[in-house]
């Protein structure tokens, strides 16, 4: 996995597959709404009904809550708490860790069943988890190349204009 | 750690404000957020005690314009600053891009500062970062105040590294927006270098 202080990079391709991959699992597992968090609070990918839903605050609250649970895990000698479920009146959310690193988020209600949720989250994990893995791979081969990205050419001119 | 989106061309990354109890955290983001047109910026979450107090954090996402076709993004938190949320304190330092540090400028809080500071080092050494080389400015806020120390003095306790510095006075906004801008540019500067 990628060290803390190296930047989590996401190209088209893995983009594509990764969205292919939750929306089967939204699918197969009658959910509602799927999100892919980093553990940091970055929303990676969303899928299913997320027009009303403010997902830069749930990414924010997911690694809270991933982050403080892992917190409780450590002090009483766990390594981490890998899954996570919050049941509600109507609506559910079930958290997994994938490849360390990721969090995949599925909220679902009485259309689905947490047994369903948990059966179609531990398949689609796996392949998620070779996908992440082939994205770091391919984010330290490139690190060369990113050295000429467009940021490399920021001028102080740039940086002053995002807050006018 | 910065988050570089290519799939839909967007950068995120995570600012963390830290600093002691009271010394106005919660304030500059109350006065950014305030401040932030509606579509510049999302909802402000704040995780506080009955009484207003920080309990895990605070969290303000602000979109503030294009750099080379990269949509910049910036997600804002605060720790809380009472001394027992240590282990609070640790998580939201996980994967920070840049640091601010609120010092509070009134002479009874002086040591409170230092102690504050120090364990800010300790914290990011855990997490693996180097308070000398991580992007940093330092704010002192309640600069309004009668107590408040001497500049000098506290500049010389709390900014030997001679990293940016800003007076402020949180609540008028006074000093908010050059801190942010600051500690934004170290960032992004920081980005630039390939980090
Ligand atoms: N006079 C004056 N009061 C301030 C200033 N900044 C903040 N305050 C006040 O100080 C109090 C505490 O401010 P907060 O922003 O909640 O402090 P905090 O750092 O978030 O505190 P914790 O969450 O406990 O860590 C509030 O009543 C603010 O109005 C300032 O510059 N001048
Ligand atoms: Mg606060």
């Amino acid at each position: 996995m990628l060290s803390s202080q190296s930047s989590l990079v996401m190209y088209d391709e893995e983009y594509q597959k990764i969205m292919i991959l939750i929306e089967r699992l939204l699918r197969e597992s009658n959910a509602k709404v799927i999100f892919l968090v980093d553990k940091d609070g970055q929303l990676i990918a969303a899928t299913g009904e997320t027009e009303n839903l403010d997902t830069t605050s749930l990414a924010s609250l997911t690694a809270g809550n991933i982050a403080a649970t892992g917190g409780l895990a450590k002090l009483i000698g766990e390594k981490e708490f890998s899954i996570l479920f919050h049941e509600g009146e109507k609506d559910n959310i079930h958290l997994s860790i994938v490849g360390g690193r990721v969090i995949l988020v599925v909220i679902f209600d009485q259309r689905s069943s947490l047994g369903l949720v948990r059966l179609r989250v531990k398949k689609a994990s796996n392949e998620l988890a070779v996908i992440l893995e082939d994205l770091v791979r391919k984010t330290q081969d490139q690190h060369s190349e990113f050295q000429a990205s467009p940021f490399s050419e920021i001028t102080d001119d740039d940086i002053d204009n995002l807050f006018n | 750690m910065s988050f570089i989106n290519y799939a839909s061309r967007e950068i995120n990354c995570k600012i963390v404000y830290y600093g002691p109890g009271l010394c106005g955290k919660t304030t500059n983001l109350q006065y950014i957020y305030n401040k932030t047109a509606e579509g510049s910026k999302g909802k402000m979450i704040s995780l506080a005690t009955e009484t207003e107090r920080t309990l895990f954090f605070d969290f303000l996402p602000l979109a503030l314009g294009e750099i080379r076709g990269f949509k910049t993004r910036f997600h804002l938190y605060t720790v809380p600053g009472q001394v027992f949320y240590d282990a609070s304190r640790k998580l939201i330092l996980k994967g920070v891009d840049g640091v601010v540090f609120v010092a509070d400028s009134q002479e009874e809080r002086f040591d409170a500062n230092i102690e504050s500071l120090e364990n800010l080092r300790d914290n990011l050494e855990e997490q693996g970062f180097d308070i000398e080389k991580i992007p940093f400015v330092i704010q002192y806020n309640k600069r309004d105040l009668p107590n408040a120390c001497d500049l000098e003095e506290l500049s010389k306790a709390l900014n030997p590294r001679r990293v940016p510095e800003f007076e402020a006075c949180a609540p008028t906004g006074e000093g908010v927006f050059e801190t942010l801008k600051a500690v934004a540019k170290l960032v992004l500067n920081d980005l630039k270098k390939g980090g």
